[in-house]
């Protein structure tokens, strides 16, 4: 009677499942954290007033309550039809995003403002100023911190299963309420999966860090 | 009006690159510049000299509007700088600008902080660009370091290649804040030099220094800034010889008998 290799599909299944919702919020997150940042350095009034707010509104909101607010609220408003997969996505990616966006921000802090001006001078527009000059220097600063917050990401995901979603909290549910295997043992499974995942984003990002470093 | 407010060596010039009118600026409650009227000539060398504090950074800054203007006009070539966007961008490639701090991409190679400009701002190809780069590297000097990082360069190397980067672009005119006053005293003849011959050549240029030697040998035209004013404006010959204003006498008595 071994837990493991008597549900191995499902571990399987939720393992995968908690992989996938990391990994398509952590690309929503970045994508949309990096324009919010932009927005919070943009000339234009109106796009950082918007990235305040939202940096503002999603950083003080517990992710529960967004998620509840993205599966009750958005249907409630007419989106019905989202599968509570994709729903998850949103919910995970929106709130990481604000903290992607305070890291990259710090970055961006960090960069001597003559490099924009240099930039500038030569005729670079904003977008490129930002894109060419200012986010790559920007990086190995914010890279450390983007890293923790993929790690918090990935560990985030475990709330979707109380929202119909198969990851890995949903398996370690259903394994808990199937009488008969020792919970701690689930435990320990489920903690195992989970620690495969958060140690690749490490490694990931310790190597994207080195690189960074050796390229100045 | 106009006939009574000439007073100034300011004869109307023919050919008028950058012409500065009636330009004012506060930072906050200071009025850094006041009333500056500026006029400079297609191929002039025009040297700005003055007291630390007196708004001398911040005049070159305003010429390609990395410092805002609270009211009069600056024209470059005929047209009057935009106030943002990409009409500013198009108009600010047209003028070179050389930090005293140099302001390499310090995570891009020597050749790259050449030719970025040339492949994002004018469209060139990138073989095309890289070729002008090394030339302009090998004119000023430090062609045999194009593939280093800024940080492996010495400081009067960095502002060599500075130099190259923002002529890449073709600049109608370059600006220059106290390009030497970064640099350890061995290395300002080398960049000096540069700037010399970029005068031989018949660049238009402004340039902020407190080298008279420098301001004598290169420049057409000496302008001498006090509190944020433009107190005097003369040949560099007739300005080191006979100072006009009390302000200009008592500055040159600093620098130059010390
Ligand atoms: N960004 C700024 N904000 C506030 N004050 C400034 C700023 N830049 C310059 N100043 C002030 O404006 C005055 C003129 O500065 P600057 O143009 O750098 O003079 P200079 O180059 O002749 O030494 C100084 O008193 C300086 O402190
Ligand atoms: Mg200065």
């Amino acid at each position: 009677m071994n837990v493991l290799s008597d549900n191995f599909a499902m571990f399987r299944e939720g393992f995968l499942g908690t992989v996938e919702l990391t990994a398509l919020s952590a690309a929503l997150a970045l994508v949309l954290g990096t324009l919010i940042a932009a927005f919070r350095v943009s000339p234009v009034p109106a796009l950082r007033i918007f990235g305040t707010a939202w940096v503002t509104l999603l950083r003080n909101t517990p992710l529960v309550l967004l998620f509840l607010a993205v599966t009750l609220g958005l249907p409630a408003l007419g989106l019905k039809g989202w599968d509570s997969f994709w729903l998850a996505v949103m919910a995970l990616g929106c709130y990481t995003s604000a903290f992607i966006c305070e890291a990259i921000r710090s970055g961006i802090n960090t960069v001597p403002v003559g490099q924009a001006e240099a930039a500038r001078s030569i005729g670079m527009t904003f977008n490129q100023t930002l894109g060419q000059i200012v986010l790559p220097q920007a990086a190995r600063t914010a890279i450390p911190p983007i890293g923790s917050l993929m790690i918090a990401l990935a560990k985030n995901t475990a709330i979707a299963s109380g929202f119909n979603v198969t990851e890995l909290g949903s398996v370690q549910k259903t394994l808990n309420a199937a009488s008969g295997y020792d919970i701690y043992v689930i435990f320990l499974w489920i903690a195992v999966c989970y620690i495969i995942i958060t140690f690749t984003i490490s490694g990931l990002f310790r190597l994207l860090e080195n690189r960074l470093a050796v390229a100045r | 009006m106009s006939e009574v407010s000439v007073t100034k060596d300011a004869t109307p010039v023919a050919d008028a690159l950058v012409v500065l009118n009636n330009v004012n600026k506060h930072f906050g409650a200071l009025h850094v510049l006041q009333d500056i009227d500026l006029t400079i000539a297609r191929g002039e060398v025009v040297v700005v000299i003055g007291p630390s504090g007196s708004g001398k950074s911040t005049l070159c800054r305003t010429i390609n509007r990395l410092e805002t203007t609270d009211s009069g006009t600056i024209s470059i070539d005929g047209k009057p700088l935009p106030q943002e966007g990409r009409e500013l961008a198009r108009l600010r490639a047209d003028v070179g600008m050389v930090f005293q701090s140099f302001n390499l991409f310090a995570h891009k190679t020597v050749l790259e902080n050449v030719t970025l400009g040339q492949v994002k701002v004018r469209k060139t190809d990138r073989k095309t660009a890289e070729t002008k780069a090394r030339s302009l590297l090998d004119r000023v000097g430090v062609g045999a370091q194009a593939d280093k990082y800024p940080a492996q360069l010495s400081g009067g190397q960095q502002q060599r290649v500075a130099i190259a980067r923002a002529l890449a672009m073709d600049p109608k005119v370059m600006l220059f804040d106290e390009p030497t006053s970064a640099l350890d005293p061995e290395m300002i003849n080398e960049v000096l030099e540069v700037m010399r011959q970029l005068a031989a050549d018949g660049m238009t240029m402004v340039v902020v220094t407190h080298e008279m030697g420098f301001a004598r040998s290169a420049a057409n035209r000496v302008v001498f800034m006090a509190d944020g004013k433009i107190v005097e404006e003369a040949r560099p010959d007739q300005f080191f010889a006979n100072p006009r204003s009390d302000r200009a006498k008592d500055f040159l008595s600093k620098i130059l008998h010390h």
